[in-house]
């Protein structure tokens, strides 16, 4: 058979950064207590507006294009279209208490909605496909590490062959986890999360804490959506092209036991099983019982934490909740 | 001392007039409306022009309208299912997946044994399929709910991609007409729902259900037992009622009739199985049943809304050339500002030094 593991690793690590940081925002959003459904909204929204970016930077410096400038320009677009999603979410649902799963689930229509609209309306403008040019799609997708790095046996491809992304994406994903859970920051979110009430009367600001984490993590998954149109999709605006990977994301949350150094192998595991059945065909497992394999492991996962009881591994005591501090 | 209060304090109320409830409501469909027009004009769109051609789009034409009344049966028929999980402060998001789950069922008769019987039976046979693969699909998240309290959330929601994936190998494997194709073959004539005016009778059943889940919310033992539990599952314990049971009845009845949706939509709208066949339903059902505060009957008015505008939307493409996703953006704006009108109806805001007013 011809199976290639170092490919594999290679092409699971891509396929699983957009789930990193769509995963990492989200966690960072639950910690706080918001359950926000709208992750696949946020991502769609991100993909297009940092598509966006990129293509009409790429057509108005035309010769004179920046590979640098084009990736910063979408990661701001991606990240602010994601911020501007996520604080709609936390002003209906921490400032009017709007039911959470609702809310999301409004967010999530908004969102794809918003996405696809731009998309399509960029392809109608163009009259064809939107693309950007060689040397720009080259600055999101290549690898940043020398040839020569890259071509040392094992270690170059499975830890140097990568693009920018996945290694602002591991940094961001260690730099949450330290910030979680080293520091005050952190705990005092974690609180917020666990027991907003407690929180609120050991004098900690509930609402400002819910708001910046919940807008921060809808700016950083929203970033994992620009990374899939752009690493993996090559750049190019296909309809439906995003479809699903927001709520993979939301499963991997759960997978993860709401930690985001789990999400570091989780995401690659999860990029793997999606990709798995273009890799490692087996006759007697047909494709599309692979691709719900990441569901059924998350729903088994979900059924074990709440058997074995293990107060670390428990989702955030007030997940889902609105906190109305007169009702005390 | 007046430092110390906060510019403004919030308070609980539910003694606001019903004209004042409406007019706030109202209030926010036009704001949606409005933020609509600012999308319009984005895309440089006269929004008179865009929001009549939805309009007449929809309501204009006899096919246009059949259209609508087809995407509202399944906005309808989901929302009025999803209304006594909600009741109980079950989150049943898994009506996507018992939909697509109950269109399998029904499916199975439709491809396998349409030749054993009459259409009739045939029929009645699917849709009981329907309604039993709908109701096993929720009672495995109710189960567990309330054997260990696993969270039914995200639970159901993992289960609408694990009856997509089932349906998607259906269609590439075991049911698949033509080799490669990865599309199952349309029904028998006879596994098809007929139409009384135009459109699959499925319409008149989801008309009957709403009256029957009026009945059932608010005059039944049941309907009271779901509310007591949604409202305190301690008081429901201390007045012998026996949870467990209780969430699995109401999880099973609730996945059945997104199950009898599912047979709808594959014998009834499209003659056929295909892995996006809830299309969706599932999730915006979720909102319908929200706004209309788990009521059946304003869930009517909604889904019918909801239908007008897609409907409304796919008419824009073709005839002004706006991607007809903007039917999302303007569902998306409507429920958003709907939701947040809510606030308004049950709080009240008191700002700071206005207590002695309060007191008058």
């Amino acid at each position: 058979m011809d199976f290639n593991l170092i490919g594999l690793i290679k092409a699971a690590v891509l396929n699983g950064t957009p789930l990193l940081f769509g995963t990492s925002g989200e966690i960072l959003t639950q910690k706080s207590g918001n359950m926000n459904l709208g992750v696949e909204g946020l991502m769609y929204m991100g993909g297009a507006f940092g598509l966006a970016a990129a293509f009409i930077y790429g057509n108005a410096a035309g010769e004179n294009a920046n590979g640098a400038v084009a990736v910063l320009l979408a990661l701001l677009a991606a990240f602010a279209a994601g911020v501007i999603g996520s604080l709609i979410f936390s002003f209906l649902t921490i400032t009017l208490r709007a039911n959470q799963n609702v809310t999301g689930l409004a967010l999530t229509i908004f969102g794809t909605g918003v996405g696809q609209f731009v998309g399509e309306l960029m392809r109608l403008k163009v009259g064809g496909n939107v693309s950007i040019s060689n040397s720009l799609k080259d600055a999101f997708a290549n690898p940043i590490f020398s040839e020569k790095i890259q071509s040392i046996p094992v270690v170059g491809p499975v830890l140097f062959s990568y693009n920018f992304f996945v290694y602002i994406g591991f940094a961001m994903a260690v730099a949450m986890a330290v910030i979680l859970n080293k520091t005050r920051i952190g705990l005092q979110l974690r609180a917020v999360g666990e027991s907003p009430a407690t929180a609120d009367a050991a004098g900690i600001n509930v609402t400002r804490y819910k708001y910046i984490a919940t807008v921060l993590g809808g700016g950083i998954s929203a970033v994992g959506g620009m990374v899939y149109t752009m690493t993996i999709a090559g750049s190019v605006w296909s309809h439906n092209g995003l479809s699903g990977e927001g709520w993979v994301a939301v499963a991997l949350v759960i997978f993860c036991l709401w930690k985001p150094v789990n999400a570091l192998w989780g995401s690659v595991l999860f990029g793997a099983l999606l990709i798995l059945y273009l890799r490692l065909p087996l006759a007697f497992i047909p494709t599309q019982i692979y691709k719900v394999v990441p569901y059924i492991v998350t729903a088994i996962v979900l059924i074990m934490v709440s058997m074995r009881q293990r107060r670390e591994d428990q989702p955030p005591a007030a997940l889902g909740l609105a906190y109305f501090r007169e009702e005390r | 001392m007046n430092e110390k209060t906060p510019f403004i304090r919030l308070a609980k109320r539910e003694d606001m007039p019903k004209s004042k409830v409406w007019l706030i409501r109202g209030g926010a469909f036009v704001l949606a409306i409005l933020i609509g027009c600012l999308i319009f004009l984005i895309s440089d769109t006269n929004p008179f022009k865009a929001y009549g051609t939805i309009l007449m789009g929809a309501l204009g034409k006899k096919t246009g309208f059949r259209q609508v009344i087809k995407n509202a049966v399944p906005l309808l028929g989901t929302a009025l299912a999803l209304a006594p999980c909600f009741r109980m402060k079950y989150w049943n998001i898994g009506a996507e997946g018992q939909i697509t789950m109950g269109a399998v069922g029904a499916s199975f008769f439709a491809l396998k044994m349409y030749e054993a019987m009459p259409s009739p039976v045939l029929l009645t046979v699917m849709g009981v399929t329907s309604i039993l693969f709908g109701a096993f699909w929720a009672i495995i998240p109710a189960l567990f709910k309330s054997r260990w309290g696993t969270n039914e959330t995200l639970f159901t929601l993992m289960m609408n991609y694990i009856a997509i994936g089932i349906v998607g190998w259906l269609q590439g494997g075991p049911w698949e007409g033509k080799p490669g194709s990865q599309i199952i073959p349309l029904f028998d004539e006879k596994a098809v729902l007929p139409k009384v005016g135009g459109v699959h009778i499925g319409w008149i059943i989801v008309l009957l259900l709403t009256v029957v889940m009026y009945v059932y919310m608010n005059y039944t033992k049941h309907g009271y037992e779901v509310a007591v539990l949604g409202e305190s599952e301690n008081t429901a314990v201390y007045a012998g009622m026996n949870v467990a049971k209780v969430t699995i009845r109401t999880a099973a009845l609730s996945g059945g009739i997104c199950g009898l949706v599912g047979f709808m939509l594959a014998s009834g709208t499209n003659q056929t199985l295909y892995s996006d066949v809830a299309g969706g339903a599932g999730f915006t059902a979720i909102t319908v049943c929200w706004l209309a505060q788990l009521n059946p009957f304003a869930m009517i008015a909604i889904a019918f809304l909801l239908a007008v505008l897609s409907k409304g939307a796919s008419v824009l493409q073709t005839s002004l050339a706006i991607p007809s996703s903007i039917s999302d953006i303007l569902t998306g704006i409507i429920l958003l500002c709907m939701l947040g009108c809510e606030f308004f109806i049950n709080y009240r805001m008191i700002f700071r030094g206005h207590h002695e007013k309060e007191a008058a």
